[in-house]
């Protein structure tokens, strides 16, 4: 038995409703994003201006929950200035941290103001407490989100030889993103997470309707072909199906969501301080589902984990919301490293 | 916490046929004042909906049969009479998918992976319509009504509406 608190459920939201539906459902802590590519949702008609971000804070901080701000692109070449004023209206708005992975931005963060809580993104790489620790030194950082890459022995080393909050992934669309460096996405459009915040921009997607299947395009290329029963995902490289020496698959990632349900007391007895959800860019139907999945899950917890079960129901509410229809584990459990 | 769950439903496929010989004004007639409703409430972001702005969509329901064709012009939401050529965005799903969809119930990424909503066209555009829906704060009292009825809910909002021709 470990006497860990529960890990804080840090969940999305993409708009005003998406952030009701998060606090109305049990999470402890939202995180969004600005109207612009300063973030990695930069999705059209998505996120927040200034005057919602306002009204989110209110409505969430009056609840006693806290708001992070991602900002967690890279400041672009002879664009600096605009990230840096996002720190300011974030500063200004009174967030309760910042999730930036621009180290640059840290510093700016960091200096400018010096009581804020900078958290480092997933985009910021940090796969080892070495680099953890170096953030921690050098800027501050109260947390760090790893990235889904690791085996939870690898998490709890981690945790062990750092001062710093780790949060991990607890659910949601799975992008293993070479730790953040996916240039994938670039190598089809010229356009990536990293750079306008976006992975697959819409405006290069196809879905093209074709007698017994249905064809995915990124910028004319073939993604996949879903017969008319499959489940489908997002159009992404890394979720393709491609020829490879004579056979078609799946070749770098299946269409399918992390799901942690099943280890969930390992991940609070390595003493994970926060668990996010994935998910922006999808709708506050998902945030109720995924939410109140989450919280029963962990508050099931509370007395220890003895007893703890994933119940069929948790199971299906997620399955069924998630890409593909599948979940996995991920890294989480991979036997080899 | 919802009181009511529309569930996973097809209609069976004579409904289609016959919806399919039906005028298909009156569903988008009813599409169309919602969304103007919604619009002149202030309910719809600005700025989604000058990336409307001359596109033509068609949201069409499988197994009622039932089309609706509108555009958005002029800060107005209009149907469109008769075949007009190829829509910019097209929405295909049955009827249940949709009252679930506007009752927040089922979010349409999850119908899309379930393969029982499909999107064809400019795909960014779909992105812009989704998102604006998605960010749509009902006024409490539309706000925890089911499906379709939200929609004339709002249009029934609108005192002494008039009408623009
Ligand atoms: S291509 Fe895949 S792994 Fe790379 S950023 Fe996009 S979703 Fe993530």
């Amino acid at each position: 038995m470990s006497n860990n608190p529960l890990p804080e459920l840090v969940c999305p939201a993409g708009s005003l409703p998406a952030l009701k539906a998060a606090v109305d459902n049990g999470a402890d802590t939202v995180y969004l994003g600005f109207k612009n590519d300063t973030n990695a949702r930069n999705f059209a008609g998505l996120n927040f201006d200034e005057k919602t971000m306002a009204e989110g804070l209110h409505y969430a901080q009056s609840r006693g929950k806290e708001v992070l701000l991602a900002l967690n692109t890279y400041a672009q070449p002879g664009r600096v200035q605009a990230w840096r004023e996002a720190v300011d209206v974030a500063a200004g708005l009174g967030v309760d941290a910042l999730i930036l992975a621009d180290v640059g931005l840290l510093a700016y963060a960091r200096e400018k103001y010096p009581d804020l809580n900078l958290h480092l993104s997933v985009q910021g790489s940090a796969t080892n407490y070495e680099a953890v620790n170096f953030c921690h030194k050098e800027f501050g950082i109260r947390r760090a989100v790893l990235p889904r890459v690791l085996t939870l022995a690898q998490v709890e080393h981690v945790i062990k030889n750092t001062p710093v909050e780790i949060e991990v992934f607890g659910f949601g669309s799975l992008c293993v993103m070479n730790e953040g460096r996916c240039w994938l996405s670039s190598y089809a459009c010229g356009e990536s997470p990293n750079t306008v915040g976006a992975c697959s921009p819409a405006k290069y997607v196809r879905w093209e309707k074709n007698p017994g299947r249905m064809d995915a395009r990124l910028n004319g290329i073939l993604i996949d072909s879903y017969g008319d029963q499959e489940n489908a995902g997002y159009p992404t490289l890394c979720k393709g199906r491609f020829e490879v020496q004579g056979e078609t698959y799946y070749a770098l990632e299946e269409p399918t969501s992390l799901n942690v349900l099943s280890v969930l007391p390992e991940i609070v007895k390595i003493g994970v301080r926060a668990i996010k959800v994935e998910g922006r860019q999808r709708s506050p139907a998902y945030v109720t589902q995924v939410t109140r999945t989450l919280r029963a899950a962990l508050d099931s917890l509370k007395d220890g984990n003895d007893r703890y079960s994933v119940k069929p129901s948790w199971q299906a509410e997620l399955t069924k919301v998630s890409e593909g229809h599948q979940a996995t584990l991920g890294a989480y459990n991979r036997p080899w490293r | 916490m919802s009181h009511f769950t529309i569930p996973t439903f097809k209609l069976p496929e004579f409904v289609a046929k016959i919806g399919a010989h039906l005028p298909q004004w009156p569903h988008a007639l009813a599409l169309v004042s919602g969304l103007n409703t919604a619009a002149k409430l202030k309910l719809l972001p600005e700025d989604s909906l000058q990336s409307l702005a001359g596109k033509t969509f068609l949201v069409a329901v499988n197994d009622t049969g039932g089309e609706a064709r509108f555009t958005y012009a002029n800060g107005w939401f209009r149907p469109v009479f008769g075949a007009a050529g190829e829509p910019d965005l097209t929405f295909r799903a049955d009827l249940s998918a949709y009252l679930q969809l506007v009752s927040r119930q089922e979010d349409p990424d999850t119908l899309f992976f379930n393969r029982q909503l499909s999107i064809e066209g400019d795909t960014e555009l779909g992105l812009v319509v989704k998102n604006m829906l998605d960010a749509i704060e009902w006024p409490p009292s539309v706000g925890r009504i089911p499906g379709l009825e939200r929609l004339s809910a709002l249009v029934a909002t609108l005192p002494g509406r008039s009408h623009h021709a």
